[in-house]
């Protein structure tokens, strides 16, 4: 890329780092005044009483909405800047050379870290196909980078804690490591489309360089792309979880989403495959659910199904693939969700 | 001067097209804007990510950025032609 085009004029270093310092401080201060605050507005301004269903699912609604924002806003800030240092060009260079096995490890934890949109997963399939790298170890990366959702993440932690984050990740990580080594295995390059193949791709277009003002420009814009899209779902999505917080007797859920019913995890994955939601809407009214009985490995299972098995990237990826293909992509990855939806069921 | 958004057809692509479009339009700068969708010529860049910001046959920008950074850059490219 033509780095005249990066001499940009740009805010100082210094009025970013004040501004940056700023915001820092104004969040750690919100983000302890929202508990106290939510409690006071719903018992002592509105009135409501303590223990009773309406008291709790307003207290619920008040402390949650601001605290899943805050840390929406915070997390993606971060890792947005996480972002700024990876780039499909560097992970490219990264996986090349790199076997079976190691790459689809690499490839699937590149694909967490590695700036990735849902359309651009054509032009990476082919980059990455022609310049050598396994398909087997493409598959890692396309099926990790938007299975492990920074949305997801974020709101499993902010409802569920750490330990459940974290499961989620290591459990897409290891869907992409596996799912991709499988696909490797069955060898199957003569069902991707012929074209791509013969295509000549412009290797050694190298990413952009970019400075800590850039980054943080960058990491800003995310932001507030991302909570712009998403903020009205967490909003609703909290308000019907307060609400089933509330109001929903506990256990109602149990019969049909619990761990005694076997048929619920493939039944759960099924029904993530048309759902093209963000993970922002899902959670919370799964987080209700859960309470009620829906046992965290079925809900897993659901939200990795609607998050990883989207429609509207199969469609995309038709362009490339063959429809034989596709169909073992779809098929092997819903087997590897299942499979780690009956784990959880067992072991939590 | 001859500005190419390479896009695939999602949102944000489409929309990174418009706002150049508006951008071009609210300044009044003599420019060509086109939104490539052709896979075939998208890879001729050799990018591997949409929306793709190309001047005169450049690649300039990688991404969706915000109006005021894409502003930014095409400035700064017209400016160049000037000089």
């Amino acid at each position: 890329m033509d780095q005249s085009f990066a001499q940009l004029s740009q805010k100082p270093r210094w009025q970013m780092g004040v501004l940056l310092v700023f915001a820092v401080a104004a969040w750690i201060t919100a983000y302890n005044v929202i508990q106290p605050l939510a409690d006071w507005t719903s018992y002592s301004a509105l009135g409501l009483a303590r223990g009773s269903h309406l008291g709790e699912a307003v207290a619920f609604f008040l402390y949650d909405v601001p605290k899943i924002l805050l840390l929406l806003s915070g997390m993606i800030f971060l890792i947005s800047i996480l972002r700024t240092f990876f780039s499909p060009e560097r992970t490219r260079a990264m996986l090349g050379g790199k076997r079976q096995g190691i790459g689809n490890i690499l490839a699937a934890m590149l694909g967490i870290v590695t700036p990735f949109c849902s359309c651009s997963a054509v032009p990476l399939f082919i980059g990455f196909v022609e310049s050598g790298i396994p398909l087997g170890v493409t598959f890692s990366f396309l099926i990790a980078a938007p299975t492990i959702n920074e949305v997801a993440v974020v709101m499993l932690f902010g409802l569920f804690g750490w330990k459940v984050a974290g499961l989620y990740i290591a459990s897409g990580l290891i869907i992409a490591i596996v799912a991709g080594m499988v696909i490797g295995q069955l060898k199957l390059e003569r069902y991707v489309e012929d074209f791509v193949w013969k295509m000549q791709v412009a290797v050694g277009m190298k990413g952009e360089k970019l400075n800590w003002v850039d980054r943080i420009q960058r990491a800003w814009e995310s932001v507030r792309e991302i909570v712009g899209k998403v903020w009205l779902y967490v909003v609703v999505g909290i308000a019907v979880g307060a609400g089933i917080h509330g109001y929903v007797p506990e256990s109602a859920l149990a019969g049909i989403m619990g761990k005694q019913a076997w048929w619920s995890v493939p039944a759960a994955v099924l029904m993530g495959v048309p759902l093209y939601s963000n993970a922002a809407g899902v959670i919370p009214i799964v987080s209700a659910l859960m309470e009620k009985g829906a046992s965290l490995g079925t809900v897993l299972a659901f939200m990795m199904s609607v998050v990883g098995l989207s429609l509207p990237e199969m469609i995309i990826l038709r362009r490339v693939l063959k429809p034989q293909l596709i169909a073992i992509f779809i098929g092997v990855i819903s087997m590897a969700i299942i499979v780690t939806g009956y784990l959880f069921n067992l072991v939590l | 001067m001859n500005v190419k958004i390479l896009g695939s057809g999602c949102a944000s692509c489409k929309s990174m097209y418009n706002d150049v479009t508006r951008i071009v339009a609210r300044n009044g700068w003599e420019v060509e804007v086109e939104y490539i969708q052709d896979l075939e010529k998208i890879l001729a860049y050799g990018v591997m990510a949409t929306p793709v910001l190309v001047v005169d046959e450049k690649v300039a920008m990688l991404g969706r950025r915000g109006s005021s950074k894409i502003e930014r850059v095409l400035r700064e490219a017209i400016k160049m032609q000037i000089s």
